[in-house]
């Protein structure tokens, strides 16, 4: 079997907080294929963004090891892990994380600015990624001037703009009606089809059945692990009322 | 990343947050103003100090006969005045590498009438020296000259407060002045000099020739017999020592009058120098009360400026998170930190720097006053305004970009 996209080994993390020890991960190892579409579920305070911030190299675990691509990351330098972020990774937070006062182009081109991607180049690139996750119109819009569903838009287009062959999302949807829900996994779907890798964390299970397996968290151990038969965002969205 | 990209990166960032910027801005700018219009106001006073000294001859030491001060006699009718006409003569002649000019002054009190008007005044019996001693410039006709000494001409100069008193508007030349019933013909106006240190107007005052003083207008006291003198306004040269020339005219007196070593000087020896030096000193007094003042403009600047920083640093905080989560490296958010706190302070300086020059020269313009700037104070302020510009903008920066990005994007 060929090496898989993701491998985490026994991680840990705990956070000290003074004499106490918070065990936030207590051992978690697993393994995402390239090209798999992995939901992560569990109750609140189960782990799941300790483990994808790891995933997403913006932590440091305890102990374990992390392969990412038949990498070891994990004792990688802060530069190592800053070009590593930037060029494979792509991170969607729950809460969008845009620069304020900043247009929608700007805010998806600013891993390109660290790729060092000449600037004429760099907004081609954001826009074609505005218009993939259908903001053409609104490109030069600031935050304050997008919807919820709109920024989250944004923040994707982010992750995808340098091509990485990893996307995480961190309750993408949280924020988000179950329409704009559905239309943004219809989006995760799509781009998983075309060969990206996606992880996302949700606590809706009709959300999770959109990918192909879900790994179950509690406590900061894996407790559930399955493969499913996705259901298909595309087609549940067109059965879903349309807007009027 | 390179420079011109990072560049682009802070420029941006600064014009994204305006209001931030503009407040970074003003603190650095009121402290920057402040302390060049404090400083100029400071000096101009300072200068305008030792202009007066100039005009008012800071090479000046006047001799002051003993008993003249001592019994505060005026004019010294029927007092025994210790130096005389010779010692003026004689100090000119033997000191001639010091002094510049000695001139003997015979004082006296008394009403002067022309026509219909009378004023009471001083007048000094002088020789042509004491126009040169004292920095009397001539405003109309000319001074006493020394043929008029030599025939005790009936000849005197005026004051302008003098010849207002007396003439009114009308040009007093050639009109005759009554001294204690003597006539003069006046055949000069002094220049205006203005009230002196002491508020005393010295514009009141008639001069001529010290032998009509002496045997013409005093004639009946005991004074006329003598050669004596109330004082001797002496002149030493420009960049010649002042203590030394005191020193060796105090020996030239001893000598002449014949004082044993041990016997107390019979005259008084007053460097109008050292009493402006005072006047000098209390100017630069204000002078540094206004620095003061400045500095603490500046130290409130500075406040400023670190407020706005540190209210901002979560803000920033999380910008810089989010920034090393999608790639940039450490060195990456230093140097778009450090170029947006330098471009801050560069812009705030030249604005401080224009509004400080321009409120100077307001504050001249306004109230008249007189302003100096000084380069040094403005280098001072504006690094100052930029130390603490850049420290407060680069230190939060160099903080936050020592954390996992997951920190910093979490920061509160
Ligand atoms: N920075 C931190 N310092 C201390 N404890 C932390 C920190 N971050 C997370 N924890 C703890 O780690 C545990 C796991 O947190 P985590 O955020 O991973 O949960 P989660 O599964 O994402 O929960 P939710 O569904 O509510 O987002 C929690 O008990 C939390 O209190
Ligand atoms: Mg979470």
């Amino acid at each position: 079997m060929a090496e898989p996209l993701i491998r985490t080994v026994s991680f840990v993390k705990e956070y000290v907080m003074g004499s106490n020890v918070v065990a936030a991960l207590r051992g978690v190892s697993l393994s995402i294929a390239a090209g798999e579409f992995v939901a992560v579920m569990g109750p609140s305070g189960s782990g799941k963004s300790t483990f994808m911030n790891l995933l997403g190299c913006l932590d440091r675990p305890t102990s374990g090891e992390y392969w990412l691509g038949g990498e070891e990351v994990a004792h990688l330098s802060g530069d190592e892990l800053a070009l590593v972020r930037n060029r494979k990774i792509g991170f969607v937070f729950q809460h969008f994380n845009l620069l304020p006062r900043t247009s929608a182009l700007d805010n998806v081109a600013l891993p390109l600015l660290y790729s060092g991607v000449p600037a004429h180049e760099r907004h081609a690139l954001a826009e074609k990624r505005l218009a993939q996750v259908g903001l053409a119109e609104r490109m030069d819009h600031q935050p304050s001037q997008l919807s919820g569903g709109q920024q989250q838009r944004v923040a994707i287009a982010r992750a995808l703009v340098n091509n990485p062959m990893l996307v995480l999302a961190d309750e993408p949807t949280g924020a988000l009606d179950s329409r704009t829900s559905v239309e943004i996994m219809a989006l995760l779907q799509e781009l998983n089809r075309s060969g990206l890798t996606v992880v996302l964390v949700t606590h809706e299970r009709d959300i999770a059945e959109f990918a192909g397996r879900i790994v179950s968290f509690r406590d900061g151990h894996v407790i559930e692990d399955h493969v499913i038969e996705p259901h298909d965002a595309a087609a549940v969205l067109a059965k879903m009322a349309p807007v009027t | 990343m390179n420079f011109l990209a990072t560049l682009r990166v802070a420029l941006n960032a600064l014009r994204v947050n305006k209001l931030r910027s503009a407040l970074t801005m003003l603190g650095i700018i009121i402290g920057v103003a402040a302390v060049i219009v404090m400083i100029a106001v400071g000096s101009g006073a300072q200068a305008k100090v030792e202009d007066q000294i100039r005009s008012l001859g800071s090479n000046l030491i006047i001799v002051f006969s003993a008993s003249a001060t001592f019994t505060g006699a005026r004019g010294g009718a029927g007092t025994l005045q210790t130096i005389s006409e010779d010692d003026a003569y004689a100090i000119a002649r033997e000191l001639p590498d010091e002094i510049q000019a000695a001139a003997p002054g015979l004082r006296g009190t008394g009403q002067v009438v022309a026509g219909n008007a009378n004023w009471s005044t001083v007048f000094y019996g002088v020789t042509p020296e004491y126009f040169e001693a004292r920095e009397w410039a001539i405003a109309e006709g000319r001074a006493i000259e020394q043929a008029e000494v030599t025939s005790a001409a009936k000849v005197a100069v005026i004051g302008q407060t003098v010849a207002k008193s007396l003439f009114g508007d009308a040009s007093p030349i050639d009109q005759v002045i009554r001294i204690r019933k003597v006539p003069l013909t006046v055949v000069g106006v002094l220049d205006r000099k203005g009230q002196n240190m002491s508020g005393q107007d010295q514009d009141d005052i008639i001069l001529l020739p010290i032998s009509t003083a002496r045997k013409r207008v005093l004639g009946a006291t005991a004074l006329a017999k003598s050669r004596s003198v109330g004082s001797i306004s002496v002149k030493v040269r420009q960049g010649a020592d002042m203590k030394e020339a005191e020193t060796k005219m105090r020996e030239l007196l001893r000598q002449r009058h014949r004082l044993q070593p041990g016997q107390d000087d019979d005259f008084n020896v007053r460097n109008l120098s050292e009493i402006l030096q005072t006047q000098e000193e209390s100017s630069r007094v204000l002078a540094m009360l206004l620095a003061a003042v400045a500095s603490v403009s500046l130290l409130v600047g500075g406040i400023g400026i670190m407020n706005i920083m540190l209210v901002s640093v979560t803000e920033r905080t999380r910008e810089i998170g989010l920034r090393m989560a999608v790639g940039a490296r450490a060195k990456d958010i230093l140097t778009q930190f450090l170029v947006e706190a330098v471009t801050l302070s560069l812009i705030g300086g030249v604005i401080g720097i224009l509004l400080g020059v321009g409120g100077a020269y307001l504050v001249g313009e306004l109230a008249g006053w007189r302003t100096q700037l000084s380069s040094a104070s403005i280098v001072l302020a504006v690094g100052f305004a930029a130390c603490v510009g850049v420290f407060f903008g680069f230190y939060p920066a160099k903080k936050a970009s020592r954390l996992l990005p997951i920190e910093a994007l979490r920061y509160e």
